[in-house]
């Protein structure tokens, strides 16, 4: 009998809703224990250990302290899964990045902001090196599963690479566009099968940008061809995209 | 046993940073000097990071007691800085991912109070029933994964999948319920799709409504047995005593969640747009938040709370299960919001049960979104969360853009009885020993369910200076 593989838990900047959804695997949460020893899961159990096989982090980075602590994290796991948006690609928390940091530091920390460090928002790629994705906000908790699976058996996880318009054509879904909204699915890392669009929304672009993402043709068709201003469009670029060096 | 006067400390910060003088850590001056102490450094099984520091001295004399909220902000209201009122909403839900349907509704009741759009009674009984949903998973997942080892002597939920399971899986079962009902009515249980300003995008069909009814008549056993279970472990919860005041939405009509208005026990009822009058704020020497209070040092929002103050309009079998567990509306005990926890879960299916009866009968039907006509205002949302009541206020522009954005947490507003309550309980434990200290403070937070997430984007680590009257993050733009 094979040692169980130890999993670890940790949190930075946000909004533990990744974790939640774990917590939400219900009756399978008991069976993946079957498998797995949890050593560090701070919002369901007391208790920590720092030997762990596999460590998956939730939240962004964004203040250096944070930096030590998550390279301490990468010397200690074997792999290192980042899941959630705000960990894959920083998440809402990016928006900050566009605004005056030191107007709003001040305000917050008063006379003490030379003792509190807090920089741009980003995501966990940005200072570590990242063995696994699982993107989302929030995660799908049935891929979570799936990759979760994948990592413990050794097999790489397979990860879209196409756009979420691929499957929300799949599932039958009235273009967002000719409904007159706009809509990120043609550059957004599919996997999600286009829930949002299902549910009568658009797609936010919490998964990050396709690999292949065609910006050109993606601004050519907002701006030129459905008539959105820039301002429009990057409003919604900037809510989940903001940390990229693409040009948006 | 008499409460010995409990000495404060220096401000501390929220994450001692070495090099800075000011930023000093007193406890482990306290332990270096071979002093009890316990230094709790990210409480466990609540969401989000707080500490806590207690230090006992000779002769059990307590010298310091302190709640801290390290939490990394997030600057939720400066980010919304301009952002336009379609977007609002799905932002602030991002503040937290276990009262992201809480945000989203009271972030779109201030929308739509800063903009006058008018939404239908549909529209008010699925988010009613949205807001059941979101109290279901919550409690559940605080009676059963957080609460539940602490009662059982145990360190997380995982031992009891194989020493309770029965009891577990019966638990386990309630929440998926939970999160099933939140799928249909909202779209998604956390950060859901459905909600915009005005109403729905997407609306459960009648058959998945007859469904959750059915499932709901199903689960009562399930309810009753947890009922048991707790009224079983209901012992175990510290005799632990401490009068305060309890803020909550009222409603002469029903068990007030969506709407009402703020009532408390010490002070007459005022409507949400006078939230600043409830939630006054003022700096203190040993915290970093801020605290708030408004006829006492400090009050309480949550399920305690709501229940003191609306427990003439709980569902016959939620009075029936506050009687088994030994709940009485007299009660001053912070622990006993764990139980208040169960009889809300109990009302919100009997409730959602009479909703979704009247949304089959009157038939579901899909409705015109409203015409939004943006144009510059201020508006006022006010919805009782999980933990407690929510204030979110809003100015727009007239582009319907944001120009000022101000969110009130719960847990924010605990933070100064978790303080209180702390200080009048660790003087009546100090002769345990650090272990039990440490797991009683760490109960007695816990009980309060806080959802640190959600409280710190508006922190405010200024050392003890003259209350500001604002809060978190402001800016005004000037001369455009």
């Amino acid at each position: 009998m094979q040692r169980k593989p130890k999993i670890a838990f940790f949190d930075f900047a946000g909004c533990e809703g990744d974790q939640l959804q774990v917590a939400n695997l219900e009756e399978t949460l008991l069976d993946v224990l079957g498998h797995v020893e949890v050593v560090s899961f701070r919002e369901v159990m007391t208790g920590h250990s720092d030997n762990y096989d596999i460590a998956l982090v939730e939240g962004s980075i964004t203040r250096p302290e944070d930096e030590e602590r998550l390279k301490q994290i990468r010397a200690n796991a074997k792999i290192l899964v980042a899941f959630g948006a705000c960990a894959t690609i920083g998440g809402v928390n990016t928006m900050k990045n566009f605004m005056s940091e030191t107007m709003y530091r001040r305000q917050v920390y008063g006379d003490n902001a030379r003792c509190y460090d807090t920089y741009a928002a980003r995501p966990l790629s940005a200072v570590v090196k990242v063995d696994a994705e699982i993107h989302g906000c929030p995660i799908d908790r049935n891929e979570f599963l799936r990759i979760t699976k994948d990592l413990l058996i050794g097999k790489r996880p397979f990860v879209p690479d196409y756009p979420v318009c691929a499957e929300c054509k799949q599932v039958g879904n009235i273009c967002r566009y000719d409904l007159g909204q706009l809509c990120l699915g043609m550059i957004t890392r599919a996997g999600c099968g286009a829930c949002c669009i299902t549910e009568g929304a658009h797609c936010w672009g919490c998964r990050g940008l396709a690999p292949m993402a065609n910006l050109d043709a993606a601004r050519y068709v907002m701006e030129e061809r459905a008539g959105y201003s820039r301002s429009e469009v990057q409003d919604l670029l900037r809510i989940f995209l903001s940390h990229t060096t693409a040009p948006l | 046993m008499s409460a010995k006067k409990v000495k404060t400390t220096e401000p501390k910060a929220a994450a001692p940073v070495a090099t800075c003088a000011s930023c000093t850590d007193p406890a482990l001056a306290a332990e270096a000097e071979g002093k009890k102490t316990i230094r709790v450094h990210h409480v466990t099984r609540v969401e989000g990071h707080g500490n806590i520091v207690v230090v006992i001295g000779e002769n059990n004399a307590v010298e310091t007691v302190r709640w801290e909220v390290p939490e990394a902000p997030r600057f939720f209201e400066a980010i919304l800085q301009g952002r336009s009122y379609k977007d609002v909403h799905q932002i602030v839900s991002r503040i937290c991912g276990i009262c992201s349907i809480g945000h989203q509704l009271s972030s779109l009741q201030a929308t739509e109070d800063a903009m006058n759009i008018r939404i239908s009674t549909q529209t008010v009984t699925l988010r009613k029933l949205a807001i059941h949903a979101e109290n279901l998973q919550s409690h559940l997942l605080h009676l059963a994964y957080l609460v539940l080892p602490d009662l059982m002597g145990v360190n997380s939920v995982i031992p009891l999948a194989e020493t309770h399971k029965p009891q577990l899986v019966g638990l386990i079962g309630l929440r998926r319920l939970a999160n099933e009902f939140s799928r249909i009515i909202c779209g998604r249980t956390t950060h859901p799709q459905r909600m915009v300003p005005g109403g729905f995008t997407k609306l459960p069909t009648e058959e998945e409504l007859l469904q959750l009814m059915q499932s709901f008549r199903d689960s009562v056993p399930g309810f009753k047995e947890a009922a048991n279970l707790f009224a079983s472990l209901a012992g175990k919860f510290p005799d632990f005593k401490r009068e305060t005041e309890y803020v909550g939405l009222v409603s002469p009509s029903e068990y007030a969640l969506y709407r009402g208005e703020v009532g408390s026990t010490d002070d007459s009822r005022k409507p949400a747009s006078f939230y600043k009058d409830v939630t006054q704020e003022y700096c203190v020497p040993q915290s970093t938040a801020k605290w708030t209070r408004n006829k006492r040092d400090s009050f309480m929002v949550g399920a305690l709370s709501r229940y003191k103050l609306n427990h003439t309009h709980l569902k016959p079998l939620a009075q029936d299960v506050a009687k088994l567990v030994g709940l009485t509306p007299k009660t001053v005990n912070p622990f006993h919001n764990n139980l208040a926890q169960l009889v809300e879960c109990v009302h919100s299916v009997e409730d959602s049960m009479e909703l979704i009866d009247n949304l089959l009968t009157n038939g579901i039907k899909r409705e015109k979104a409203p015409v939004i006509r943006p144009r510059a205002g201020r508006g006022v949302g006010a919805v009782e969360v999980p933990r407690g009541i929510l204030f979110h206020s809003y100015e727009y522009d007239a582009k319907g853009r944001m120009v000022e954005a101000d969110c009130v947490i719960p847990t924010n507003m605990n933070h100064a009885n978790i303080q209180k309550d702390l200080e009048g309980l660790v003087p009546m434990i100090a002769d345990k020993s650090e272990a039990e200290i440490e797991l009683i403070t760490s109960m007695l937070v816990r009980a309060y369910d806080p959802c640190i997430s959600c409280s710190t984007h508006c922190l405010d680590i200024t050392p003890n200076q003259e209350s500001k009257p604002d809060r978190g993050v402001r800016f005004v733009y000037k001369g455009r």
